[in-house]
């Protein structure tokens, strides 16, 4: 086909087109995820319908949690059509495809070797085995490297709150988020990674295309370069996507589908489609089967060494405050997946990605930190948009209990410092805390006393006391306790609904 | 001069040369000098000088009488009309075109019948009737204790306050103004940029109880204009709310005294502690209105501290009969 004769309608524009729609929705449900705005949206959507979120999980939790199964739309079609999602679909592969177009100063000739495949590109899939190993064995790190919950955390935690800065448009008050800076520079890094080759991170490290690739490998529909027709002229090399040898032997696996080589082609030798009687051959997935298996081999031998450390799991942690309708710890580690969901809904910034707190297998998983804000007593959006049920969807009703019936969802117990809490160490007025319990009867009970000052007279001063049976662990009077710096009252994790071991008190 | 620079020091210069580098370099000499002179301080940093803003005063022109209209009743819209009419009418307190904020109580994340925060129907009375002056705009704002999104949807008071025609407006964290309040205790505080630029505020608080100063009316109502490290003020609660007291002078009050939460407040949360008054109480006299309202939480007002000292510093009356008032049911 000659240049001239350009045809609108082709797969490849098809194709840019749900890759911009895509992105548009992915941007659009980051937008929508908070109390003001979810109404009802499907804002989880990309993380329930992830492939490796289904798999992993499913290797963890032996379920197919809630909306899981959306994966299936996904799964089935890339057995057919092969490796489609990371580039009509995927909002961190199209990103990634767009911002390598970018780069100034590449010469159009380059992109020829940009785009040819190399050995390195096999890492993924060892990436793949250690991660799927490391759940088999029941420690869910997908999270990590996840391209889903990566972006959805690299851009609740990082980008939206730098993008936000100053002008208040996605949030009502500035976000904080511990550790922002190392989120955000690993998700620089990766977009930085494109300067190396194009979509470096899609073709060299990500474990769901790892996962998608061979999943394709018996689809029907491929590229098919008819080798008569073809001069080797290697021009469908200049837009390939996912570095898989359209001039040569077709390396299935890598191939995103995206077209372009079809376009690119001015022999019309490349079509889509099913196998015809001059099509060349396709090579094979290409991995060091022994390099596969000690891959595994390590990462499952990581797991006694992380199940030997200590961590909230083996040791009630007091810093590990997790949100209302968490699964014990135990069940925790084996469905959060460190999406940052609930730290996007959170109306008052209290959820944070933890980083040793839990130990490593709950690095950026949510914990309570209450200087940074508190958790609403009536609350439950985390648990509406947790992907994978590792915090559980509660009722408002589920949630604050009923009085002489159900008790409300408990996160922790409040605990005075008497050293530094102003009524007690100081003599002087205070009770912010009592005021803003929002419990009822108020977990936050006082008793006037009378009081020596150090001239020796006398006066009447309220003296807090927390009543353990009543505290929920919300950790407003934490968050509003004057003594800025370290409360003079603060929660851990003790008491916590979700735990029958982390309790203290008896008949409890 | 390009080129010149280009050669060894070996290479002469010639006098025109020379002449150019010798001024080229005076030139930069006089301007680091220049930046020296200009920027020499004594600070490390540089600051722009902050503003510090006043408060405006906000009060109705003329005098008002009667200063207290009580109504007992059972519509907030007829209520609140009919009390407001009985001191002269909506148009005595706003002016067509002038910009009204009104200033409910929307402190906590608590359905309307928890009786936490204003009485949703009583806002939009107020938004009703404040329209009917022509204001060019009506904006409804608090500082919120709990997430204020969650506090302005539960209590029903967006919703209240925007279908009678009013814009409800929560402040960001660049919102916040310092505005010297001038009090004995509070001097400068942030102040929420709505209150600043307001041309007449209307206060409507509820009746409740609160532990540390045995209830929150009016008066107390004025924390909800401060950000900054407002949980301090109850470490001395009586001087901060008479000092908020007398730097925000209100056109017009309108007690919500529709329900009342009697006890566990100022959150509440239990209907056993909501108890009904069907009453309104609008005036010009904050101390007043509180003195009537501490009677229906069964307070002795004379016992207060800040309301001692509020009349005291002429904010008022703790004798509300002596104020001038009218009770009536509609």
């Amino acid at each position: 086909m000659s240049k001239d004769k350009r045809e609108p309608v082709t797969l490849k524009n098809i194709r840019r087109i749900w890759s911009v729609f895509f992105v548009a929705l992915f941007l659009f449900f980051f937008f929508s995820a908070d109390f003001s705005r979810m109404k009802g949206y499907q804002v989880g959507l990309f993380l329930q319908a992830d492939p490796l979120v289904w798999l992993a999980g499913l290797l963890t939790g032996w379920t197919v949690y809630t909306g899981m199964a959306l994966a299936l739309f996904i799964i089935v079609p890339t057995l057919f059509l092969g490796r489609f999602f990371c580039s009509w679909i995927c909002p961190l592969g199209i990103m990634n495809q767009w911002i390598s177009r970018l780069w100034p100063g590449r010469r159009r000739a380059e992109d020829y070797s940009m785009n040819e495949y190399r050995p390195l590109f096999r890492l993924k899939y060892y990436i793949l085995a250690a991660l799927l190993a490391l759940a088999a064995m029941g420690s869910l790190q997908i999270g990590l490297l996840d391209p889903i919950a990566l972006i959805h955390r690299s851009f609740i935690i990082s980008v939206g709150p730098a993008a936000d800065l100053g002008l208040g448009v996605i949030y009502q008050r500035p976000q904080l988020f511990l550790g922002g800076a190392l989120i955000g520079a690993l998700f620089i890094a990766l977009i930085l990674a494109n300067r190396h080759s194009p979509r470096f991170w899609c073709r060299a490290l990500c474990p769901l295309g790892a996962m998608l690739g061979v999943i394709s490998l018996g689809s029907v529909y491929r590229i098919r370069r008819d080798v008569d027709k073809c001069t080797d002229c290697n021009k469908c090399l200049r837009g390939c996507q996912g570095a898989c040898d359209p001039q040569g032997a077709l390396r299935i696996a890598e191939c995103h589908v995206c077209m372009n080589c079809i376009d690119d082609c001015p022999e019309d030798a490349l079509t889509f489609g099913v196998p015809e009687e001059r099509s060349s051959i396709h090579a094979p997935l290409d991995v060091n089967r022994r390099r596969l298996m000690e891959t595994a081999v390590a990462a499952a031998a990581l797991y006694p060494i992380m199940k030997s450390s200590l961590t909230g799991e083996t040791t009630a942690q007091a810093a590990v405050i997790r949100p209302p309708g968490s699964l014990a710890e135990p069940d925790f580690l084996r469905r959060c997946i460190k999406c940052a969901m609930c730290m996007r809904a959170c109306p008052t910034n209290v959820l944070q990605p933890a980083l040793l707190e839990a130990g490593f297998e709950g690095l950026w998983t949510p914990v309570l930190i209450n200087q940074i804000g508190w958790c609403e007593s009536h609350c439950v959006m985390c648990g509406q948009v947790c992907p994978t049920g590792a915090i559980m969807p509660l009722t408002v009703q589920q949630r604050a209990g009923t009085p002489g019936k159900a008790p409300p969802m408990k996160l922790g117990t409040a605990f005075y410092d008497r050293g530094r809490c102003l009524p007690w160490a100081m003599n002087v007025e205070c009770i912010v805390c009592e005021e803003v319990c929002p419990t009822s009867p108020k977990a936050i009970w006082f008793e006037v006393k009378e009081i020596t000052n150090r001239d020796g007279s006398t006066r009447k001063l309220k003296m807090p006391y927390v009543d353990p049976k009543l505290c929920i662990g919300c950790g407003i009077c934490e968050n509003k306790c004057p003594v800025r710096d370290k409360a003079a009252i603060r929660v851990t994790s003790v008491g916590e609904t979700r735990s029958k071991t982390n309790q203290m008190l008896l008949g409890k | 001069m390009t080129s010149s620079l280009r050669k060894t020091e070996q290479d002469m210069l010639d006098r025109r040369q020379f002449m150019k580098r010798a001024a080229g370099l005076c030139a930069g000499a006089a301007g680091a000098a220049g930046v020296s002179w200009i920027a020499s301080s004594d600070a490390p940093v540089r600051h722009a000088a902050e503003k510090i803003y006043t408060l405006p005063t906000f009060g109705a022109e003329g005098t008002i009488h009667p200063r207290l209209a009580i109504v007992h009743g059972a519509d907030p819209v007829t209520m609140v009309k009919a009390a407001v009419d009985r001191m002269g009418g909506i148009t005595r307190f706003i002016k067509p075109g002038e910009k009204v904020v009104i200033k409910p109580n929307v402190a906590w994340d608590r359905l309307p019948e928890q009786a936490a925060n204003t009485n949703p129907l009583v806002v939009a009375a107020v938004v009703q009737l404040v329209m009917e002056a022509r204001p060019s705009s009506v904006v409804v704002t608090d500082v919120s204790l709990n997430d204020p999104l969650r506090c302005f949807d539960r209590s029903g008071i967006r919703q209240a306050a925007e279908q009678a025609g009013a814009k409800v407006w929560i402040p960001g964290a660049n919102d916040f103004r310092s505005a010297n309040l001038d009090g004995e205790l509070l001097k400068v505080w942030p102040v929420s940029r709505a209150f600043l630029e307001a041309d007449r505020v209307i206060n409507i608080p509820m009746v409740k109880h609160h532990s540390l100063c045995g209830s929150s009316l009016a008066q107390k109502n004025w924390y909800g204009i401060l950000g900054g490290r407002r949980n301090q003020l109850h470490q001395n609660i009586h001087t901060s709310i008479a000092d908020l007291a007398g730097a925000m002078r209100p056109t017009l009050t309108v007690m919500d005294a529709t329900r009342s939460l009697m006890a566990n407040g100022p959150t509440g949360g239990s209907l056993n502690d909501v108890k009904v008054f069907d009453t309104i109480i609008a005036g010009t006299d904050e101390v007043a209105i509180d003195s009537y309202s501490m009677g229906l939480l069964g307070a002795d007002p004379a016992t207060v501290e800040f309301m001692e000292m509020s009349q005291k510093r002429g904010l008022g009356v703790i004798d509300w009969r002596s104020a001038g008032f009218v009770e009536f049911s509609v």
